[in-house]
């Protein structure tokens, strides 16, 4: 049933004997084991975890990929899916005592299917590859996760990863209209949008690795929408934004997208792109509108009326694609531009119902002031997706520890409102810990009845999502000794 | 029971006739409302013993634990609307009705979320939704279908162009498994990756994975004006050769494809060789100007008629929802639509087809009168034209002296993973079991 019993053999003996037989089936070149370049792949976007892997391979097709699960299975070592390292979660951590499978060369556009609305792409594919591909023809794909000229579809798919016009268009899970997986077991399965029974294709999307390796993707392409509008509204303060934004939804809009950032997040974009916002702003609102240009020009009147009405003492609207990109400037390098203004912090990505936002910014005011940790919010209004940057000196004893603390704290306050520790991107190694805050352990039993379904041995990104998984076939309630998969390092106990 | 027990020997402690009092007993245990099964309660053909009408989750659980303890199988069920569909089940001793769990548990306006127990009628839902100036963009026939069934079976409307279908809309579930656990996932925010997504796994599970007892949806504004256009198309025999005309699936492409940005496309056509009716819907602030301007994208068929009302057929399921119905579902890519249309009209059988043009998801209802072998023909027919464009054809209802003759599904290549999944939310097969599919 399993091997995961007994005792696990010593890592390197067996990686170098499954390293030969990957030799054997992959391309030359394509099985990495010199420590050197393996440490290159020591970490994904999430860099304070680390891990240099046992081995990394680099298949070009879903055969090659089929055969390394295959030999993993064989030798009993766990696997590891990467596209192209920029996840924020861990969810691309590698195994020492694994093999870690980088999907970069899997990065062909097969097919563009216009009539049908549709591409086929291999998982090494940007998300931007394939709204370039098919722009000339004035579509393209939707999510936008704010890293698509570099991650891949195929992490997407993993991540289930939305971006910030998913309030309007949904998430990754609402575009991909079939996966040609490899199951943990090395099969090759089709899951398909189509198939009567068991929606697997939505259970796989977002499965964060756990259940497979995806080796093939359909994705959904629409319309590139007649109009766009883009306004940017500054507010003196960040309740007067909210207010906005919950009048807006409430009056019946669906933008395409709506963000806010508050003062020190626009310092900090101010500060590493001059995006010139507004001066003395105390938050900034990006509203942006698409769709029939008749519908489009009726709901921005709406929504720049409403802007006003709720306090905006400045509003500007985009003319035409650069000055959208100018609006847009500031809020896409907010991240980065932190570092202009703290020599360290923490991305944090939790959600709460909208109508809780205002509570939630003035419980996250406190908790800083409380813990003398700066926090910058940078969020996706619309959907109550926030996104603080928690804010530390390195060099400053138990500064992290204070950071890293009031970073849990706000995840706390998402679950207490309702939410979510995760709006996007995923609990990986980062927030497997936080699981039990959210779900029972029935829950999260439940969900390791699909885990066990897929992948009954354990191997396919192990360690990941769930905080110590129990092993399939294991009663619940009934352990003894250490958990076999602590013992051989497979998995982490919090 | 007439209906052939799978899943190996039962348990021990089974209950044979003469155990039938002590099970009433369990059963009547668990607070729930216990009462003998009468003819309106067959599954598939297949008759209960006991209907169970529960108040709350957790009785649900506790009814699912005398099962699990007894070994007694349970199908659930809402509005009972579409008991007669899919497979019979290999056995049916316990008919869990959700009707008693028809609350609204919260209706966060202002959030655009709703959560509701699984036995609420749609209908219902649908008003108190209105009333806030919003709704759960399903559009699936009324007639006294409750949330639980609509994700069970999967159902949809003419809008899942826009909105997408029940899976799209749900963001949070509870369901009660066999042996009686109370699981969640999801949430009751739109935005959320934490753990699996088990909404989408019961979403078309046909009650053979668990009980679903609640449900979070993601809410839309309510359209504050909608319009339909309709054009009408002479039959298959004169589409797109050379001298012929546009078909259907050149105007779905069109349509869909155009900056008017249509919620539903969708088609009403009685085959063999009768007239396609084309109607497109528009919402929005500006819905009727955009109905319009489709005019002149009808591809030579007149300018379309523009009206404030919907066609009497829109998002009706054609068949009317008999007990002896025959009832499929044909799904191509949809630049195929003509194609698997001429699928259809090949076999000569008078078929009503309706359903999502744009989607090209369209079910096809035979007349309750169809024989065995003409059933058969027709089914393995419209598939050998089908399979080659991507397409399918699923039996979703047939009396069973038609549905022994054909496989329900056709091949599905995740059939395996499918039986794994059941295997291990059902080990001991309890739950509708072969409802759904062969091992399901």
């Amino acid at each position: 049933m399993t091997d995961t019993t007994g005792a696990t053999p010593a890592p390197g003996p067996v990686l170098d004997r499954a390293a030969r037989r990957l030799a054997a089936v992959l391309p030359p070149g394509a099985v990495i084991t010199d420590p050197v370049r393996l440490r290159t792949y020591e970490c994904d976007g999430l860099t304070h975890h680390r891990a240099v892997p046992g081995i990394v391979v680099l298949p070009e097709t879903t055969g090659q990929t089929a055969a390394v699960v295959r030999i993993c299975n064989e030798y009993g070592v766990p696997f590891v899916a990467r596209g192209a390292g920029t996840g924020l979660s861990g969810g691309a951590l590698p195994r020492t005592d694994g093999v870690l499978v980088v999907t970069s060369r899997m990065r062909r556009v097969l097919e563009v299917d216009l009539p049908n609305r549709r591409a086929v792409v291999e998982p090494g594919v940007t998300n931007l590859e394939i709204t370039e591909a098919v722009r000339a023809h004035g579509r393209y794909y939707a999510p936008d996760p704010s890293s698509r000229q570099v991650c891949t579809i195929g992490g997407n798919v993993a991540e289930n990863s939305g971006g910030a016009h998913c309030l309007k268009y949904g998430f990754t899970v609402n575009h991909v209209l079939a996966l040609e997986i490899v199951t943990p077991d090395g099969d090759v399965v089709t899951l398909d949008a189509d198939d009567p029974g068991y929606d697997l294709l939505g259970a796989f999307v977002g499965s964060e690795g756990t259940l497979g390796i995806t080796t093939r993707v359909t994705v959904r392409l629409l319309r590139a929408p007649e109009a766009v509008t883009t306004l940017l509204a500054a507010f003196e303060s960040i309740e007067q934004g909210g207010r906005a934004v919950s009048a807006i939804i409430g009056g019946g809009i669906v933008p395409a997208a709506i963000e806010m950032m508050d003062a020190l997040a626009i310092e900090a974009a101010e500060a590493a792109v001059d995006c010139a916002y507004p001066a003395g702003a105390g938050a900034v609102l990006i509203v942006e509108l698409d769709g029939p240009a008749a519908e489009t020009a009726l709901r921005s009147a709406e929504a720049e009326r409403i802007c006003r009405e709720s306090g905006a003492f400045e509003l500007r609207t985009a003319a035409g694609p650069a000055e959208r990109d100018a609006i847009w400037k500031g809020r896409r390098s907010a991240f980065a531009a932190v570092g202009r203004i703290s020599p360290a912090y923490i991305v944090q990505d939790g959600v709460v119902p909208r109508t809780a936002l205002p509570g939630v910014l003035a419980d996250i005011d406190r908790l800083s002031a409380e813990h003398g940790i700066r926090v910058a919010n940078v969020f996706h209004a619309g959907d109550g997706n926030l996104h603080p940057l928690v804010l530390f000196d390195d060099r400053e004893p138990g500064a992290a520890e204070r950071a890293e603390t009031v970073s849990g704290r706000i995840l706390d306050l998402c679950v207490e409102h309702g939410g979510s520790i995760t709006g996007e991107h995923g609990v990986g190694v980062d927030k497997a810990r936080y699981m039990p805050r959210m779900f029972t352990d029935d829950d999260l039993d439940t969900m390791q009845l699909l885990r066990c379904a897929f992948d009954p041995r354990g191997l396919s990104n192990p360690g990941k999502v769930f905080p110590t998984p129990r092993l399939c076939g294991e009663v619940p309630g009934v352990r003894r000794g250490a958990h076999p998969l602590v013992e051989s390092g497979r998995a982490e106990q919090f | 029971m007439g209906a052939p027990h799978g899943g190996g020997p039962r348990g021990a402690g089974a209950p044979g006739a003469a155990d039938a009092p002590a099970a009433l007993e369990a059963l009547r245990g668990t607070g729930a409302e216990i009462r003998d099964a009468g003819p309106g309660d067959a599954v598939a053909g297949v008759s209960p013993r006991w209907v169970a009408l529960p108040g709350d989750t957790e009785q649900v659980a506790a009814l699912m634990r005398v099962c699990a303890s007894l070994d007694l199988a349970a199908v659930p069920t809402g509005g009972g609307t579409r008991l007669h569909w899919g497979r019979p089940p290999e056995r049916c001793d316990l008919l869990v009705g959700t009707r008693r769990l028809n609350r609204i548990l919260e209706h966060a306006s202002g959030d655009l979320v709703v959560r509701v127990q699984a036995g609420t009628a749609v209908e219902d839902l649908a008003g108190v939704l209105a009333a806030a100036g919003q709704e759960l963009a399903l559009d699936v026939p009324s007639g006294g279908r409750t949330v639980g069934g609509v994700l069970a079976t999967a159902a949809a409307g003419p809008r899942r162009l826009r909105y997408g279908t029940a899976r799209d809309l749900l963001i949070g579930i509870t369901v009660v498994l066999a042996d009686g656990t109370v699981a969640r996932s999801g949430g009751k925010v739109v935005k959320n990756v934490a753990g699996y997504d088990l909404g989408k796994l019961f979403t078309g599970s046909y009650g053979t994975l668990g009980i679903i007892t609640e449900a979070a949806f993601r809410l839309h504004p309510a359209a504050p004006a909608r319009c339909w256009t309709t054009v009408r198309l002479p039959g298959p025999e004169s589409w797109a050769d050379p001298a012929g005309v546009v078909g259907p699936a050149a105007l779905a492409t069109a349509l869909a494809a155009s900056q008017t940005e249509p919620s539903a496309v969708e088609l009403d056509w009685s085959a063999p060789s009768g007239a396609v009716t084309v109607c497109a819907l528009f919402e929005g602030p500006a819905a009727d100007g955009r109905a319009r301007a489709v005019q002149d994208l009808t591809g030579g068929h007149g300018p379309g008629e523009v009206t404030g009302e919907a066609p009497s057929w829109w998002g009706a399921i054609p068949g009317g929802g008999a007990p002896d119905e025959v009832l499929l579902e044909l799904r191509v890519p949809p630049a195929s639509a003509d194609r698997a249309l001429r699928a259809v009209a090949a076999r000569g059988l008078p078929a009503r087809v309706r359903g999502s043009l744009a989607s090209a998801v369209l079910h096809v209802a035979l007349p309750a009168r169809t024989g065995g072998p003409e059933f058969a023909a027709f089914v393995s027919g419209v598939r050998d034209d089908v399979r080659p464009l991507g397409g399918r054809l699923t039996v979703l209802a047939a009396p069973r002296e038609l549905a022994r003759r054909v496989d329900p599904w056709g091949p599905v290549g995740a059939l395996p993973l499918m039986r794994r999944v059941k295997e291990r939310f059902d080990p001991g097969r309890r739950m509708s079991p072969g409802r759904l599919a062969e091992g399901l």
